[in-house]
């Protein structure tokens, strides 16, 4: 086996600027909806009182959970002693720290009241696992940029198991954080459950996964540098088994639901006749998302495309995204039980479906935060040395010969 | 000048008028508002302490369908105006009509924050602006409020709400700004100044007698004597929140 | 409080304002024009502290007097923002009140000049609550408690209670 030998991109062909502009209308688009929606007040969204989060909200779980996945790939080289997935680690651990950028910027510029950053950075309510989850945020930043650095300065690579350890486990409490965000509202029947944080911990194998997948292909694609077919085979079985996770769970989740905690009301809504959330939950999350990408990684045939797997893991995204809002929106539009068994009226909406009709800033804003990610990549392996020359057979498979 | 010295005058005659007409008017409602505190009034200066814990006891068998005072009083008195946006505009107290899906019976009751002991938006606050103060008032320190909605997230009663829009002509006693989130106060400022509640008053001044305020703490106290007497149930009971408003009758 | 536009511009001014001046902003010579707070101030009662001091310590005044009214409570009325207001915002002779953000009200004569931005006023009314009171015709009513307020107790003793 060759050692892997990381070269930054060249970065100056027409494409690669077009592509910078392309994402750089994203974020701009993004900024001016911030300034919209934060000089009119949220009233201007599909935002209420009824649905207080969002679509901004979905992106940017969606961008946070896939962040700890991306670092899957750089988690499997060091911890588990993967010695073929070592020349992706680094792009992984760039991809992880860029994911989550983008989702904590939406996150961010959606507050109330995002001129008082600081005061959330400065006061901490330790009860609040919303506190804790910017404690793991920045923590995350820092192992994982740690762990990029022993990965890239020779003399500190003896410390990069430790470092990749430590940030294996951090990202597992940060998924597990994220997930409790929603495991830990009681009061919400569509939440209340323990199965939250273990499930986000699967999703966030199959979305990274996903993204990370796609973001190699375009990287090896467009730069013109080979991409052999054994790690792209070992990542687009590794997906699968993702993907087949995160949906085993997801019938767990449901189950449990309506058996255990007897929340049969919700998973009516969301399995039944919840409208929008019923149609995305069944035909987004679990057709498209999960059975259609199955039958394309794993078809004796159609699995042997690379074009079907780069299909595969934009539906899992798009699947991805279905669910987040299942989970977030759905979650809130069907309405709180006060008075279980009764009929409830009020001027307020109680006892009624929820209406959300997101609005193109929130839209925007999101897709904002996924360019702003995807351009951390594309100007950072311009800058450093994240990519391997080659990915072919031979570099990769110790047993290529 | 003159225009201060008229003003200083008029002030003073009103005041005067004022101190004979609150002193009237102390007497005829005084078992009303007496009713609420049995010690003497919290200095200015003094801290709230948890020897006391406000509450209030709602009486639904009393509170009629198509009664709206409460929530007339409480958006007149904290300004509550709205912009005819029904799914935006702010609510710190709204009627629930509650039927009764087998038998038909249907019951009345306002529903703003219940002023939990273990309030759910207080765990999840990231940066500690929903806290409970020590005589069990939940508020929103609005000075460090982010606007995250997590609060409103947990909250089991829908009590919250957040200010989608620019706020004019707040009143002066109820600050209240775009971006943040806000409930029912128990008018805290009125409470720390010995008197009850807008809600409750306007309840009993228009002689409904469906709320009743008080120190749940004081066993003397009328209501700590009337839970004592016919209890008072939480909604939501099975979340263990202990909750400050009770009701009768539902 | 329709700060918006006009802050801003003002802003721009004002920052180009800064740019030629030194800290020293309060030196002789260099001071805004402080609208005074003429209604109710006599010599007799003055601001609630010297104004020397007022001048410079007025946010540590105000922002340790937020947090024990909001958390403890206290409900003095030396340092309260509403007592603030009942001083220094007073109506021209049209009865017309400046507003946050103009150069004729009170705090922001000289935070514009200083360029400092304070948010206090999208929450806090930038009027006293006596221009509710004196207007019969205003849209705001005036419930009782706030009577109560703004009237019993306008003038601190420049002490607490
Ligand atoms: C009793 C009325 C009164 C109250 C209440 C009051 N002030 Fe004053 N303040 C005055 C007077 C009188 C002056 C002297 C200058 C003037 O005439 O305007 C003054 C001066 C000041 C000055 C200096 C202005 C300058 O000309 O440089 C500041 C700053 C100030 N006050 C801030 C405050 C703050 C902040 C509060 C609330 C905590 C407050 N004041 C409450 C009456 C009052
Ligand atoms: C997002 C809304 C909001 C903003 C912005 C805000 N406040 Fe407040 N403030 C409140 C609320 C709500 C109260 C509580 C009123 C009560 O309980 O009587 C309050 C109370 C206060 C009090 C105690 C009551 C009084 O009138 O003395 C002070 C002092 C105060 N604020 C100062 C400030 C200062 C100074 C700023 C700007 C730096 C500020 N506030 C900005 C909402 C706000
Ligand atoms: C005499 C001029 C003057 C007046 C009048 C004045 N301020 Fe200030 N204020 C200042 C200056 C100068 C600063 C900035 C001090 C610094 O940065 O150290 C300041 C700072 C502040 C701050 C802290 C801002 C921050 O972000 O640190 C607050 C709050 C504040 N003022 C509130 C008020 C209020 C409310 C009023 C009206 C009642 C007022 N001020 C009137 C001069 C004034």
């Amino acid at each position: 086996m060759k050692k892997a030998n990381f070269v930054e991109i060249e970065g100056r062909s027409a494409g690669y600027l077009a592509l910078l502009g392309f994402l750089g209308i994203f974020i701009l688009a993004a900024l001016g909806s911030t300034l919209y929606m934060e000089h009119n007040g949220h009233h201007v969204t599909g935002m209420t009182n009824q649905i207080v989060w969002g679509m901004p909200h979905v992106f940017a779980v969606f961008l946070i959970v896939a962040a700890s996945g991306a670092l899957n790939i750089a988690s499997i080289s060091s911890v588990f002693h993967k010695t073929a997935y070592k020349p992706l680690a680094r792009l992984s651990g760039l991809l992880a720290l860029a994911l989550l950028v983008g989702g904590l910027m939406v996150l961010v510029l959606d507050l109330g009241r995002p001129d008082r950053l600081i005061i959330a950075m400065t006061k901490y309510n330790f009860r609040s696992i919303f506190a804790w989850n910017m404690i793991l945020y920045n923590g995350f930043f820092l192992i994982v940029g740690i762990y990029i650095w022993t990965m890239m300065q020779r003399n500190l690579n003896k410390y990069t198991k430790y470092a990749g350890f430590a940030a294996f486990i951090w990202r597992l409490t940060l998924t597990t954080g994220t997930g409790s965000i929603f495991g830990f509202l009681v009061a919400r029947e569509a939440y209340d459950s323990a199965i939250m944080a273990p499930m986000f911990i699967v999703m966030s194998f199959s979305f990274g996964l996903a993204i990370f997948l796609l973001v190699l292909m375009a990287a090896y694609n467009w730069t013109g540098r080979p991409l052999g077919d054994v790690i792209f085979t070992t990542l687009k079985n590794l997906l699968g088994v993702f993907v087949a996770g995160a949906l085993y769970f997801v019938i767990v989740q449901h189950l449990t639901n309506i058996y255990a905690a007897g929340h049969i009301g919700v998973e009516e809504f969301i399995l039944l006749n919840g409208g929008i959330y019923t149609k995305l939950f069944w035909i987004g999350q679990v057709l498209l998302g999960s059975l259609i990408p199955l039958a394309l990684l794993y078809h004796p045939t159609w699995g042997k495309s690379r074009r079907l797997a780069g299909v595969a893991a934009a539906l899992i995204i798009m699947g991805g995204m279905a669910q987040m809002y299942v989970i977030i929106i759905g979650g809130q539009a069907y309405p709180l039980e006060l008075f279980p068994g009764m009929q409830v009226q009020s001027s307020f909406f109680d006892g009624m479906v929820n209406h959300y009709a997101p609005s193109l800033p929130e839209i925007m804003l999101g897709l904002g935060g996924m360019a702003t990610a995807m351009i951390t990549v594309a100007l950072a392996i311009k800058v450093l040395r994240f990519l391997p020359e080659s990915l072919a057979d031979e570099v990769v498979d110790p047993h290529h010969h | 000048m003159s225009n201060t010295e008229s003003s200083k005058n008029t002030e003073l005659t009103r005041r005067k008028f004022l101190g004979t007409a609150a002193a009237s008017a102390g007497l005829a409602i005084a078992p009303g508002v007496l009713l609420f505190r049995v010690a003497q009034a919290k200095p200015a200066a003094q801290a709230v302490t948890s020897k006391v814990r406000w509450g209030m006891l709602i009486d639904s068998t009393k509170c009629s369908t198509g009664c709206n005072d409460c929530v007339t009083a409480c958006k007149t008195e904290h300004h509550l105006e709205g912009h005819n946006r029904p799914e935006t505009d702010v609510q710190w107290i709204r009627k629930l009509k509650v039927t009764d899906k087998q038998t038909g019976h249907v019951m009345s009751l306002p529903m703003m924050c219940q002023h939990c002991e273990n309030p759910p938006c207080v765990d999840v606050c990231p940066t500690g602006a929903s806290f409970k103060r020590a005589d069990g008032i939940v508020l929103v320190d609005r000075h460090i409020c982010i606007g995250c909605r997590y609060c409103m997230m947990a909250c089991p009663y829908k009590a919250r709400s957040f200010e989608h829009e620019e706020v004019d002509d707040q009143a002066v006693s109820a600050p209240r700004g775009k971006g943040t989130v806000e409930a029912c106060t128990m008018c805290v400022y009125r409470v720390d100044r010995d008197k009850q509640p807008a809600c409750v008053e306007a309840c009993s001044e228009a002689e409904h007698g469906a709320m009743l305020f008080g120190d749940l703490n004081d066993p003397e106290s009328e209501i700590s004597k009337r839970l004592a007497e016919y209890g008072g149930k939480q909604i939501r009971a099975d979340l263990g929140l202990n909750t400050g408003v009770r009701y009768q009758g539902i | 409080m329709s700060v918006g536009l006009h802050k801003k511009k003002l802003k721009l001014l004002l920052a180009g304002l800064i740019l030629t001046l030194p800290l020293s902003l309060f030196a002789e010579g260099n001071l805004p024009i402080v609208p005074k707070a003429k209604a109710k101030a006599t010599a007799e009662y003055g601001c609630v502290n010297p104004v020397a001091d007022m001048r410079k310590n007025h946010m540590e005044y105000l922002l340790h007097q937020r947090d024990q009214t909001m958390h403890k409570g206290i409900r003095t009325k030396k340092y309260s923002l509403a007592k603030c207001i009942e001083c220094h915002v007073t109506p021209d002779k049209n009865g017309k009140y400046a507003e946050y953000g103009d150069d004729d009200f009170f705090c922001s004569s000289c935070h514009n000049y200083a360029a400092v931005s304070i948010d206090c006023f999208q929450c806090h009314n930038d009027k006293p609550q006596s221009a509710y009171s004196s207007l019969s015709s205003n849209k705001q009513s005036l419930p009782e408690g706030h009577e109560k307020f703004a009237s019993n107790d306008t003038l601190p003793s420049g002490d607490a209670e």
